[in-house]
């Protein structure tokens, strides 16, 4: 607590006061200045959010981020991150982070959907950055097949061509993508969480972004035609399988055949 | 035929019209005669003995399956827009091949199933045959006279991944086509001719518009040609050889014991086809293999995360990924005369595969250079009766092991939360002390139960019933084994190394002194089966428990 105390003294929090008190003065104008994408979504911000949402950041994420969000030595500045990557991050559960690593982990959210709402409000209102993207691009009637085709050119390297997650340098990972929602991958794909790159909308449109949301969606619920997908990791699992199941059967029919000699 | 037996041949009419057809057949192709021999054909029964019957029958289902794929298989490279019932490749641009492999899969009745069953029964026939390969080697069947059959059997495993390789391929969908990429690159780090021989090969520069067709060409005519003419070599040898038996009272190297092929043989082995069959249909029907339709059309330009070859062609994939760019400042990329030569690419997807299959091809010769043993062998060695070549096995089978885990490098990482550096970083250090370990490892192992054997076969089986001595001590209680179980464990040769014997001229060469050395570390460390007079011996004392009740004691307590 000691560390916090002094944190409180740090020169940055004193800009983090001011500039809430300007959101507290200013409220919704101060907020709505803020240019593109940010504009949308803190219109749905009301300063009380806002409020609410610096309290849980002070509590929560302050020992990192520090005041103000200003960032320590233990974790960046979040002021322009945006509504989105607070969603994304804490919606996902992988803030507050569990643990220092080379990579944050998914897990149960810690905070229900207000509290997510209200710290994304605060982060929001720090300085203008990706918006919660609205629904009309979460609504999964896109062209799956077009998704498909930016999937594969933008994201398979990473996360494989069927979504199934990979493997990166040191301990870093790009997740699989079955059950996640379809506004936190479109979340991901604006703001770059961890270790992915940011594909703004010059680099794939928003409708582009709403193909790929429609076509994750789709290849989730169309399952696996061909039967158990034995974790769709290809030919390392089809090959793990032939030779622990299917070699292992046929080995304990010739042991069976051949029991009543000898 | 003799006159006299042309004679009376129409005396005998049979009576059904079932047996009139057979004696027509019979007396025109002799086939009583064939029936005769093979029927009479003895086999050995044993669950081991079988592997390279699965490897047959699983090839049986490839021809069959393939035969109804190719019905409906168009390999052409020309574009297309898809417009089948898989909605979410619904008009993306894309090769006929691709297009018409995603027909197969959902709009011919039956066409995922039998893509499933080739692909399955494809990846067991290379798996059932690399582990018979296993038997034949641990077991010591490829001596004399079986050498050139090893050879035939090693071929086809070269032609079972070129079969497998080359109908990866096909479907031209991204995983197969970064494979593609992948042999592409292999191909252009040959020095000087490589990129002439890329463009022979694709027709021009990669992809190009021929390589699915000339791929299918190989894949449904030339490999399995070769491979159906490797098969009856095989086979043809089987039968003139006879079947290798485990060594066991009453076998030797001049008989064979077991059944007769017909009909036990028969029935056993045709049974076997269906349960074969049977096994691959269940895991077709419920097991997704291969599915093309998350992959995507193949595209040079997208490279998927987790691309990885079928089993087969991994260990080439993981001595690539385990090769570094850069050592320190040493760099493997050099430009000899304006050429390229690029060893980081060339090293590792040529080299360990050139030994494995030349160690492989060689080592029947190798060994009885070694051993110096001409004779003819039919009775095979258990494998810890043969420590050093056990070994020798264990330590190839884990190098082969460490390539073919750092083909899946990527998900041991994902898998296991560790750092994807991390697991490269073992696998190379694996690379190298892997097989000495597993060499020592094994050695020691055999032996300790060549020990265990020997053990066992002087004091018998230990009972676990402990008697109290009147003095006091206590004993646990050995049943001597019987007669058959111990002709198990003393029934095996334990050669001594050979020195090293001056040739005609009186003259030890340097070729002989490597051979006797080689002799020594092939047969120093032995553990000699029990002789019959240590049998004796230690049996002897069974016979007179209260005469030495003390040597007993020795002799049954351990």
């Amino acid at each position: 607590m000691k560390a916090l105390s002094q944190k409180r003294r740090h020169p940055l929090a004193v800009i983090a006061l001011l500039l809430m008190g300007l959101l507290v003065t200013g409220g919704l104008y101060a907020v709505a200045t803020t240019v593109n994408e940010a504009k949308a979504s803190t219109t749905s911000f009301s300063a009380n959010d806002s409020a609410e949402g610096e309290k849980l950041f002070e509590a929560n994420c302050a020992t990192c981020h520090g005041m103000g969000a200003s960032g320590t030595q233990d974790g960046p500045s979040l002021v322009g991150v945006g509504a989105a990557a607070v969603d994304f991050q804490v919606g996902t559960g992988r803030m507050p982070m569990q643990l220092n690593g080379p990579q944050a982990y998914k897990k149960p959210a810690q905070f229900n959907d207000a509290q997510t709402h209200q710290l994304s409000a605060y982060v929001a209102s720090l300085g203008a950055g990706p918006a919660i993207p609205e629904e009309h691009l979460l609504d999964e009637q896109g062209d799956a097949a077009k998704g498909g085709e930016l999937f594969r050119v933008n994201c398979a390297m990473c996360h494989n061509a069927a979504a199934a997650g990979g493997a990166l340098t040191r301990g870093k990972f790009a997740p699989a993508l079955a059950d996640v929602s379809g506004k936190h991958i479109y979340e991901a794909m604006v703001t770059g969480p961890q270790n992915m790159p940011v594909f703004n909308d010059a680099n794939v449109t928003p409708e582009g972004k709403r193909d790929i949301v429609t076509f994750l969606k789709q290849i989730e619920a169309n399952g696996s035609p061909g039967g158990a997908d034995l974790g769709a990791l290809g030919p390392v699992s089809e090959g793990l399988f032939v030779w622990i199941a299917g070699l292992g059967v046929i080995i304990a029919f010739t042991i069976w055949l051949t029991s009543r000699t000898s | 035929m003799s006159a006299a037996s042309r004679a009376e041949a129409p005396a005998f009419v049979a009576k059904t019209k079932a047996g009139r057809i057979t004696d027509f057949v019979d007396a025109r192709v002799g086939g009583s005669g064939i029936l005769r021999e093979f029927g009479r054909k003895v086999f050995p029964d044993h669950w081991s003995f079988m592997f390279g019957e699965v490897a047959l029958y699983s090839f049986v289902i490839l021809l069959l399956s393939g035969t109804f794929l190719t019905f409906f298989f168009d390999p052409s490279m020309a574009e297309t827009h898809y417009d089948g019932s898989y909605l979410p490749l619904k008009n993306v641009e894309m090769s006929v091949a691709y297009s018409s492999s995603l027909d197969i899969s959902f709009d011919i009745r039956g066409g995922l199933f039998m893509r499933q069953v080739h692909h399955w029964a494809a990846l067991l026939f290379v798996a059932s045959i690399g582990v018979h390969m296993l038997r034949v080697f641990f077991t010591g069947a490829f001596r004399k006279p079986r050498e050139m059959n090893w050879v035939v059997g090693s071929v086809l495993l070269i032609l079972a991944m070129a079969a497998g390789f080359t109908g990866y391929s096909l479907p031209d969908d991204l995983l197969s086509g970064n494979g593609l990429r992948i042999i592409d690159g292999v191909i252009k780090s040959i020095p000087v001719v490589g990129t002439y021989i890329s463009f022979f090969l694709f027709g021009g520069e990669f992809p190009g518009a021929a390589v699915i067709g000339r791929l299918y060409m190989l894949h449904i005519l030339l490999v399995p040609a070769l491979i159906l003419l490797m098969i009856v070599l095989h086979l043809f040898m089987v039968v003139v050889h006879k079947h290798t038996q485990y060594p066991g009272p009453g076998r030797n190297d001049g008989n064979v014991v077991g059944y007769p092929l017909g009909p036990v043989y028969a029935a056993k082995a045709g049974g076997f086809f269906f349960i074969v069959f049977g096994v691959i249909a269940l895991m077709a029907a419920f097991f997704t293999i291969n599915p093309i339709w998350n992959y995507g059309p193949y595209d040079p330009s997208p490279v998927s995360a987790g691309t990885q070859p079928d089993w087969y062609i991994g260990f080439v994939d993981g001595a690539l990924r385990l090769m570094p760019g850069v050592i320190g400042d040493f760099h493997f990329e050099y430009v000899v005369f304006g050429y390229t030569l690029t060893l980081n690419v060339l090293l590792p997807a040529l080299v360990p595969a050139g030994i494995l299959f030349t160690v492989m091809f060689m080592y029947p010769w190798i060994e009885s250079w070694i051993t110096k043993d001409t004779r003819e062998h039919h009775v095979l060695d258990r494998p810890r009766n043969a420590p050093t070549r056990t070994a020798i096995g264990v330590a190839g089978f884990v190098w082969y092991c460490v390539m073919w885990a750092a083909a899946g490098s990527d998900l041991i990482a994902t898998h296991f939360h560790v750092s994807l550096n991390d697991v490269t970083y073992w696998l190379r250090a694996l690379f190298f002390i892997g097989p000495v370990i597993a060499f020592v490892v094994a050695k020691r192992v055999a032996l300790a139960l060549q020990r265990k054997d020997r053990e066992i076969a002087l004091h018998g089986r230990e009972t676990g019933r402990i008697v109290r001595l009147p003095h006091g001590e206590f004993i646990e209680v050995h049943a001597p084994l019987d007669e058959y179980k111990r002709y198990k464990l003393v029934g095996f040769e334990s050669p001594a190394p050979l020195p090293a014997v001056p040739n005609d001229h009186g003259i030890v060469t340097r070729k002989e002194k490597q051979r006797a050395f080689l002799s020594k570390w092939f047969f120093e460390d032995r553990v000699a089966p029990a002789s019959p007079a240590e049998l004796e011996a230690a049996h002897g004392h069974h016979a007179h428990p209260a005469v030495e009740a003390g040597e007993e004691s020795k002799s049954l307590s351990h």
